[in-house]
């Protein structure tokens, strides 16, 4: 048999885009000056940028200050920022006034906290289970002890007047996120509940909760609990806002997670009582693993918004990080003109790493679950 | 806005009141520590160090407190308070003594159900501007812009004090301290005025805090001083007799380092503060020796000030009105006898 004529017994090579289609220059010439205004605003991008950046870098790095004994050196006309006063002040924007020879204990439980947060968030590691068994419950105990001390134990008391800075942030941060998802969910669940009276409750709660700004929320439990209450009963001052906390963060969290609930099919929760399935067996296996994987990136937006909201505590008087920061520019020693710049920029640096980091770790597993999708 | 407040005052009056039953002293000994309504953050009078723990001179009463009652200065619990709760927290008994820069005024004294100790520090409204100006009083200010803090007492006060004295000034105003105060810094105006106490932490904050002085006037009263609750009698008068030892140790010439020399001191109103002699603390519920613990542990009331907020502190405040009485100043303290 004779090969046909027309068929080809080979393909054409893969012949490059044409010239000027690729590479650099076609990609100035399409994204940036693809059309007039695209020109325009390119060339005015590129005026600001051209304006601001060696500014910033002389402020930030050039012309900054990195050690110095006193603020004498950050006073000098055309000086830059401050670092050597952050340097500092570290250990008070870190641990505030928690006694010095006691900060081990802080140190411990920070990492204590790092390894099992780790462990918890690697999904190749082995045995999460249990690691979500001891950062839910054993950890929470563990680190209230170490840090408000057990005189049988040998660790003297330090009270929360004490504690401060990026320590505190943290405290409040991590219980209210540990906290509020559970209690998001049960109120989301009761929300959508056939009971009356617990549907009623949940849905009383979250409205009122979202209702009242938060600052008013932290108000009420720092001025009226001490007055209600006997002096003896009253809630420790960093306990107060704390509740505060977990109460508005699981409002929100509720509406979250019942957006998720509403995006199932009826027919999800209808197979699983064909199954035989009871009320809480249909809600741990079939409802929330669907629900919870369709709004992560609600619940990390809710967590990152808890995470900057937690500078919100300042104002019934807990030294936050922020509240660290603001009040360290004060101190005479130091204060100078670029002192609460200085300040600012590292504070907003603080925030970015962890919200920019739980943003994302959110689109890692986000994608993980997404894998097995098809649409 | 108002009745909340009134009906929250109820509350604390109704639901309060039981708590506060037995003397403050008693509570305060069996808690073994003072429990201290502090500044959240006033450079001199109430601000953490680099190791997080208080100075400042309104922290420091507090010491001397806690040193009368325990000859020891540490056993002081330090609550920093805003503005807006400090009240609640004294009135609640959460704290013992308020010693928060507060300033003592009649509303606050009749209206809230409190009293005010001894004047610890005169302050009020001044002018701070440059050296290079040759300004020597503030009746030299006429035509002069001036920069100050929008929506506080010190715009108003500023008015009252150009229109009393018939000058004319052009008011530059920003919402808050930080920018009014680099505004001035940077020349947008001549003068910038705030509290005195403030306008010495402002200036440590300009590139060049030599080249500027606070003006002699003072154009408005804001004594500040601790504060208790009604109702404790003794309470009140160990917070009182706190600060008047200290004052009268200052013009018996007694301080931290030579307390030691002077119990041996002939003179007999030493003799009197020191306990060597008579027994005046046990009318306050304390020891013979409660104004040696305060001297010993904390200082005499001119060595607290120089510390916190004179020449060996950053802020070189001068003296001024809380001088002693025989050196043209305020500071007066009734005899010890």
């Amino acid at each position: 048999m004779t090969p046909a004529a027309f068929l080809r017994t080979h393909s054409e090579p893969v012949r490059p885009p044409p010239a000027g289609q690729t590479g650099f220059v076609h990609l100035v010439r399409e994204r940036l000056f693809g059309s007039l205004p695209a020109a325009i605003f390119t060339l005015l991008a590129a005026g600001a940028l051209a304006w601001a950046i060696p500014e910033l870098v002389r402020f930030l790095f050039i012309d900054a200050v990195w050690s110095a004994p006193n603020g004498d050196a950050c006073r000098a006309p055309g000086a830059g920022a401050c670092w050597a006063y952050i340097w500092r002040k570290l250990p008070y924007f870190t641990f505030g006034s928690y006694p010095e020879d006691q900060r081990w204990r802080v140190w411990l439980t920070m990492a204590m906290g790092a390894i099992l947060i780790f462990w918890l968030l690697r999904r190749s590691l082995p045995g999460r289970n249990a690691a979500a068994a001891l950062f839910f419950i054993v950890y929470p105990i563990v680190a209230f002890v170490l840090l408000s001390g057990a005189p049988a134990l040998g660790l003297p008391n330090v009270p929360t007047d004490l504690w401060g800075g990026a320590m505190v942030s943290l405290v409040v941060a991590v219980t209210g996120i540990v906290l509020s998802l559970p209690g998001g969910i049960l109120l989301a669940l009761g929300r959508r509940s056939k009971m009356p009276v617990i549907s009623a409750l949940s849905t009383g709660f979250i409205e009122f909760v979202r209702g009242v700004p938060f600052i008013t929320v932290l108000f009420m439990a720092n001025m009226m609990l001490p007055l209600f209450v006997p002096e003896a009963w009253a809630p420790d001052r960093l306990l107060r806002p704390l509740i505060g906390v977990v109460l508005f963060s699981a409002a929100y969290m509720a509406e979250v997670v019942r957006g998720g609930l509403q995006a199932l099919p009826k027919g999800q929760s209808e197979a699983g009582q064909a199954l035989g399935l009871r009320y809480w067996q249909r809600v741990r296996l079939i409802l929330l693993p669907q629900a919870l994987a369709l709004v992560i990136p609600g619940i990390v937006n809710t967590f990152i918004a808890l995470f900057k909201d937690t500078t919100l505590v300042a104002v019934v008087g807990i030294f936050d990080f922020l509240r660290t920061v603001d009040t360290a520019r004060l101190d005479p020693e130091w204060a100078g003109p670029n002192i609460s710049a200085t300040g600012y920029i590292f504070a907003a640096l603080f925030y970015f790493v962890f919200c920019f980091g739980m943003s994302r770790y959110s689109l890692g597993v986000e994608k993980e679950l997404s894998r097995g999708k098809t649409h | 806005m108002k009745n909340s407040v009134s009906l929250a005052l109820l509350f604390a009056v109704a639901f309060a009141a039981p708590s506060l039953a037995g003397p403050t002293l008693d509570q305060v000994k069996k808690r073994d520590s003072l429990v201290c309504g502090s500044n959240p953050g006033l450079a001199g009078f109430g601000l953490p160090d680099d190791k997080g723990q208080w100075t400042g001179f309104d922290v420091e009463f507090c010491r001397a407190v806690a040193s009368a009652i325990f000859n020891d200065p540490k056993k002081v619990r330090f609550v920093p308070l805003t503005a807006k709760d400090r009240f609640t927290a004294l009135q609640s008994g959460e704290i013992d003594v308020l010693s928060r820069n507060t300033t003592w005024t009649q509303s606050r004294e009749v209206g809230q159900g409190f009293e005010f100790g001894p004047v610890t520090y005169y302050d009020g409204q001044g002018f701070l501007v440059r050296k290079k100006l040759n300004v020597s009083s503030a009746l030299e200010l006429s035509g002069a812009s001036i920069c100050v803090q929008q929506g506080t007492t010190s715009e108003l006060n500023l008015a009252d004090y150009f229109r009393t004295h018939d000058m004319k000034y052009e008011p530059v105003a920003f919402a808050t301290a930080d920018e009014t105060i680099k505004a001035y810094d940077t020349g947008r105006c001549d003068v910038f005025t705030t509290d005195m106490s403030q306008a010495y932490a402002e200036r440590s904050k300009t590139a060049n805090p030599d080249d500027h002085i606070v003006l002699p006037e003072v154009i408005s009263k804001e004594p500040l001083g601790p504060a208790v609750r009604q109702g404790d009698d003794q309470w009140f008068n160990i917070v009182k007799w706190t600060h008047y030892a200290m004052v009268q140790a200052e013009e018996l010439n007694v301080n931290s380092k030579n307390v030691d020399e002077k119990l041996k001191d002939p003179n007999p109103e030493v003799k009197r503060l020191l306990g060597v002699e008579g027994n005046f603390g046990e009318g306050l519920g304390l020891t013979q020796d409660w104004a040696y613990r305060i001297i010993k542990n904390v200082g005499n009331y001119g060595e607290v000030f120089e510390r916190n907020l004179g020449d060996s502190s950053k802020l070189k405040i001068k003296r001024g009105l809380n001088a002693l009485w025989t050196n043209k100043g305020l500071q007066y303290s009734p005899p010890v006898r």
